[in-house]
């Protein structure tokens, strides 16, 4: 038996190996990749949860976490496209354009 | 034995999403985290819920990363990126992330303070439990969703398709 | 009709009102008849409720429009009440207003802002109406201020002068002085008696609510406050240079109206004054200063105008006297006569100064007694009645008050008055001789020819001199029995029976005595003046010092400007310099500043960088996380 802490320890060192990557990276994309590990992160802890409760809603969750995320992800990668259209770097220091 | 793959899956998956950190190379990065999609299925499995592990290999690790390939040959970069002279927001996310590690630690401790009720398994991986419920708890999320879905690809279309004569 | 009595105030108000608003859109000929007009209804209505208290034993009218201030247990309403008092002054202020309004639409016919002067001349005699109507003494205090503004406003009418405006503003604050003690007065009183009513507050040293000490305390202070009203010692020194506005300004307010503002206050408030000696000595005896001292200043003046100023000073003088030793009758009487002959004074000069263009400097005149063959005898009239020449109004009423002062054993006062009466008719004929016999000395601008005043000018100088002639004939001494005072009687229902009573001999002498003076200041002045014109200058001559003295004034406004004016000046400058400047602009420049580097210091945080934003985010979840762990 796998004890449900095991699983969530996994998805807290994902989340933060995302964190981390997000800052260590200085491209669009990559942080944008990051960003899924993130998401992948959560949805380990909805479903490490919803065994141990034994609720099915976490596996509902994930599903719809899942789907969104792959919205989200053709619509951030038409936009990085377009910056790249525009700009012809993704790196993410050179977008200061909100700097005040 | 499951504690076995438990753990060999696990190394898999945090190592590659370490060597992701680590490389250079976008390509060599994606597909590291390719292998962490894939082995993060494999554990998906091993919590009695394989409808979401499967949706995991053919989506994440199947659609969105090809994605994400797709876009690093799009842009057929060359050299990465220079080291920054100052890693000093390197340095506080770091550390900031730790100590959102030791929260995070703390809080799933106490979610799981309530105790595993008994007739845990036995819910887990019913498929057709799962579809009842998408059809009538989360019908309207489930609507929703498709409807964005929808939207998410006219808009892909409409921001990055091409234009006429391009 | 009676009951419309406290219309009597509102309409003037009104017409005041719609002047300032749309005064400039309206023709000369419209706005003279509307401000006249509105006080003529005013006088009507006052006529009316004065018939209605003539009446056998009608109660006086009374009427509460609304209560105004309502605080904790004080309540203050707008009250208006009639009675023979406010009879008494309300028909000398709507009726000498009146003759005052007519005079003015010729004699301002020529000036730029006719509008404006009507307008201010209406709201005068709005406050002033409220200044006696009211049953109330913080409505009245309301009318107190409200005249003193109007002064303000109407000697500073031709503001484009400096002296104009000097003059306007040292009115309003040495006014202001007093109003001062006066509103300190009045907050002993509501404190003490709980309630402003004027009836209250003159039944409270009787009722014991005001201790004896209490009752002095406030009658001084409230005195104060008349001593800049009625420009009496030590504020009387705004008068004189309130001569800078249009004489018939002077005429209406600083003669016969709102000077006298003073002396109605007391003689209303006479359950206070009578009730404390020390308070009632006071009175008459800064009225007694006031009056000799004020008319040995006139005996060099060369203005026409400061003359008459310096008269209307020491005639206020007397009144006080009157009030000082429980004659308030007597002094309300010499009120009434003096608003006649010496608005009638006032009036007549202004003709003289309008025909002959705008010289005021007697020395610049003579002879003008052959040209001006209205205004010289009504002048003449006017003088007669203030030196107290027998039979004419003035030798009644200001008998009224040396017999008074007589009578009740201030033969100190008695005597100060028959030297100020000595005085008074040597300078007032002195006027006369100067302006009005010998040669003519003025030199016109060309083309100017010295001619009498149209009729609305001169019509109301011949009603005024008509009155200051007869007045008198109300307030018969006793000699002629006691049915004769008519005045007296009239008042003695507010006022208190008339308190002396003299053996008919000594009264005889006493009436002999002042005549004897009046001539004596006459005979005097027609020595120095038309018999040998040389005796002034060899007098000046002779006493350089006093001369110099008298003629500057005995220099009190440089003293007060020393100790007063200059060190508040320095005082403010200095106040401004540390405390305006460093202080208050600081605080304010100060805090702008800090705004600004704030926003600089937060700037920083908007760098534009999207990992920075992300820190940010990572530090709000551990913080939030935190938060909800704990």
């Amino acid at each position: 038996m796998i004890p449900p802490a095991a699983f969530l320890v996994l998805a807290a060192l994902l989340f933060i190996l995302g964190i981390v990557a997000f800052f260590v990276k200085k491209d669009l994309l990559t942080q944008f990749m990051a960003v899924e590990v993130m998401l992948n992160a959560g949805n380990l802890a909805f479903l490490a949860l919803a065994k141990a409760l034994g609720k099915a809603d976490g596996q509902m969750v994930v599903l719809f976490v899942i789907t969104v995320a792959a919205a989200e992800a053709v619509i951030g990668l038409a936009i990085i496209v377009l910056i790249f259209r525009q700009r012809k770097s993704i790196r993410t220091d050179d977008l200061k354009d909100l700097k005040g | 034995m499951a504690l076995v793959i438990f753990v060999i899956l696990s190394v898999l998956c945090a190592g590659a999403v370490v060597a992701m950190i680590v490389s250079r190379n976008q390509a060599h990065s994606a597909l590291f985290l390719v292998l962490a999609f894939s082995s993060l299925g494999g554990i998906f499995g091993l919590l009695d819920a394989p409808f979401a592990a499967a949706v995991q290999v053919l989506v994440y690790a199947g659609a969105i990363m090809v994605l994400f390939l797709f876009a690093i040959m799009m842009f057929n970069l060359r050299q990465p990126a220079p080291p920054e002279r100052k890693r000093l927001r390197a340095v506080l996310g770091t550390g900031l992330a730790l100590i959102l590690f030791a929260q995070l630690l703390l809080a799933g401790r106490r979610a799981l303070a309530g105790g595993s009720p008994p007739g845990a398994a036995a819910s887990g991986g019913d498929i057709a439990h799962l579809g009842r419920l998408l059809f009538s708890d989360y019908l309207y999320a489930f609507e929703i969703t498709s409807l964005l879905i929808l939207a998410a690809l006219v808009g892909a279309l409409a921001l990055a398709g091409k234009r006429e004569g391009e | 009709m009676a009951g419309l009595f406290w219309l009597i105030p509102l309409v003037p108000g009104v017409s005041a009102f719609a002047l300032l608003l749309f005064g400039r859109r309206l023709s000369r000929r419209w706005i003279a008849w509307q401000a006249s007009g509105a006080v003529f209804l005013s006088f009507v209505l006052t006529a009316g409720a004065f018939a209605h208290l003539g009446a056998a034993g009608a109660a006086g009218l009374s009427r509460t429009l609304l209560t105004w201030i309502v605080s904790g247990m004080f309540r203050a309403s707008i009250s208006f009440t009639f009675d023979e008092l406010t009879a008494v002054m309300a028909l000398v202020v709507t009726g000498v207003g009146f003759l005052i309004h007519v005079y003015s639409t010729a004699y301002m016919a020529e000036d730029r802002s006719y509008s404006r002067y009507f307008a201010f001349l209406n709201l005068f005699m709005f406050f002033m109406l409220v200044l006696v109507m009211a049953s109330d003494i913080v409505l009245m205090f309301v009318g107190w201020e409200g005249v003193g503004l109007c002064s303000y406003l109407l000697i500073g009418f031709w503001f484009e002068r400096p002296a104009a405006a000097k003059a306007g503003m040292k009115a309003f604050i040495v006014n202001r002085i007093g109003d001062a003690a006066f509103i300190i007065g009045i907050l002993f009183l509501l404190a003490n008696v709980g309630s402003s009513s004027l009836a209250a507050i003159n039944a409270a040293p009787a009722s014991g609510l005001l201790g004896p000490g209490l009752v002095t305390l406030v009658a001084i202070l409230l005195f104060v406050g008349a001593t800049g009203k009625s420009a009496q010692v030590p504020l009387y020194v705004w008068l004189p240079d309130a001569m800078e506005g249009p004489t018939p300004v002077s005429a209406l307010i600083h003669a016969a109206t709102m000077v006298t503002a003073g002396v109605y206050m007391v003689c209303r408030l006479n359950g206070l004054f009578a009730a404390s000696v020390t308070a009632s000595t006071v009175v008459a005896w800064v009225g007694a200063i006031t009056a000799v001292f004020a008319a040995t200043m006139a005996l060099v003046q060369n203005d026409i105008k400061r003359v008459l100023a310096y008269s209307t000073i020491s005639q206020i003088g007397y009144m006080f006297i009157g009030c000082g030793v429980g004659a308030y009758a007597a002094g309300m009487f010499h009120l009434v006569t003096h608003a006649f002959f010496k608005s009638l004074l006032f009036l007549a000069a202004g003709s003289v100064i309008h025909a002959l263009g705008g010289i005021q400097d007697m020395r610049q005149m003579g002879g003008l007694r052959k040209r001006l063959p209205v205004t010289f005898p009504v002048f003449l009239v006017g003088a007669l009645a203030i030196s107290g020449i027998p039979f004419l109004s003035g030798f009644f009423s200001k008998d009224a008050i040396l017999t008074s002062a007589f009578a009740g054993g201030h033969y100190v006062l008695y005597g100060l008055g028959l030297a100020g009466a000595v005085m008074t008719a040597f300078y007032m004929f002195r006027l006369i001789y100067m302006t009005f016999y010998g040669e003519e000395k003025a030199t016109l601008t060309p083309g100017h020819a010295v001619h009498e005043s149209p009729r609305a000018m001169t019509v109301p100088l011949v009603i005024l001199a008509v009155f200051s002639a007869l007045a008198g004939l109300l307030g018969l001494p006793v000699l002629f029995g006691r049915r004769a005072d008519v005045f007296g009687r009239f008042l003695e229902g507010v006022l208190g029976p008339a308190a002396h009573h003299l053996a008919h001999s000594t009264e005889a002498a006493l009436i002999l005595a002042a005549t004897i003076s009046a001539l004596a200041g006459l005979g005097l002045a027609f020595l120095f003046y038309r018999r040998s014109p040389g005796i002034p200058a060899r007098l000046a001559h002779r006493f350089p010092g006093t001369y110099r003295l008298l003629l500057g004034k005995y220099y009190v406004d440089e003293v007060y400007d020393a100790a007063v004016v200059r060190p508040l000046l320095g005082g403010a400058g200095w106040v401004y310099e540390h405390f305006d400047l460093k202080v208050i602009d600081g605080t304010l420049n100060g805090s702008a500043a800090a705004a600004g580097l704030a926003g600089k210091g937060l700037n920083i945080l908007q760098s534009g960088l999207v990992r920075d934003y992300a820190l940010a985010f990572l530090m709000g979840a551990i913080l939030f996380l935190g938060f909800l762990l704990l």
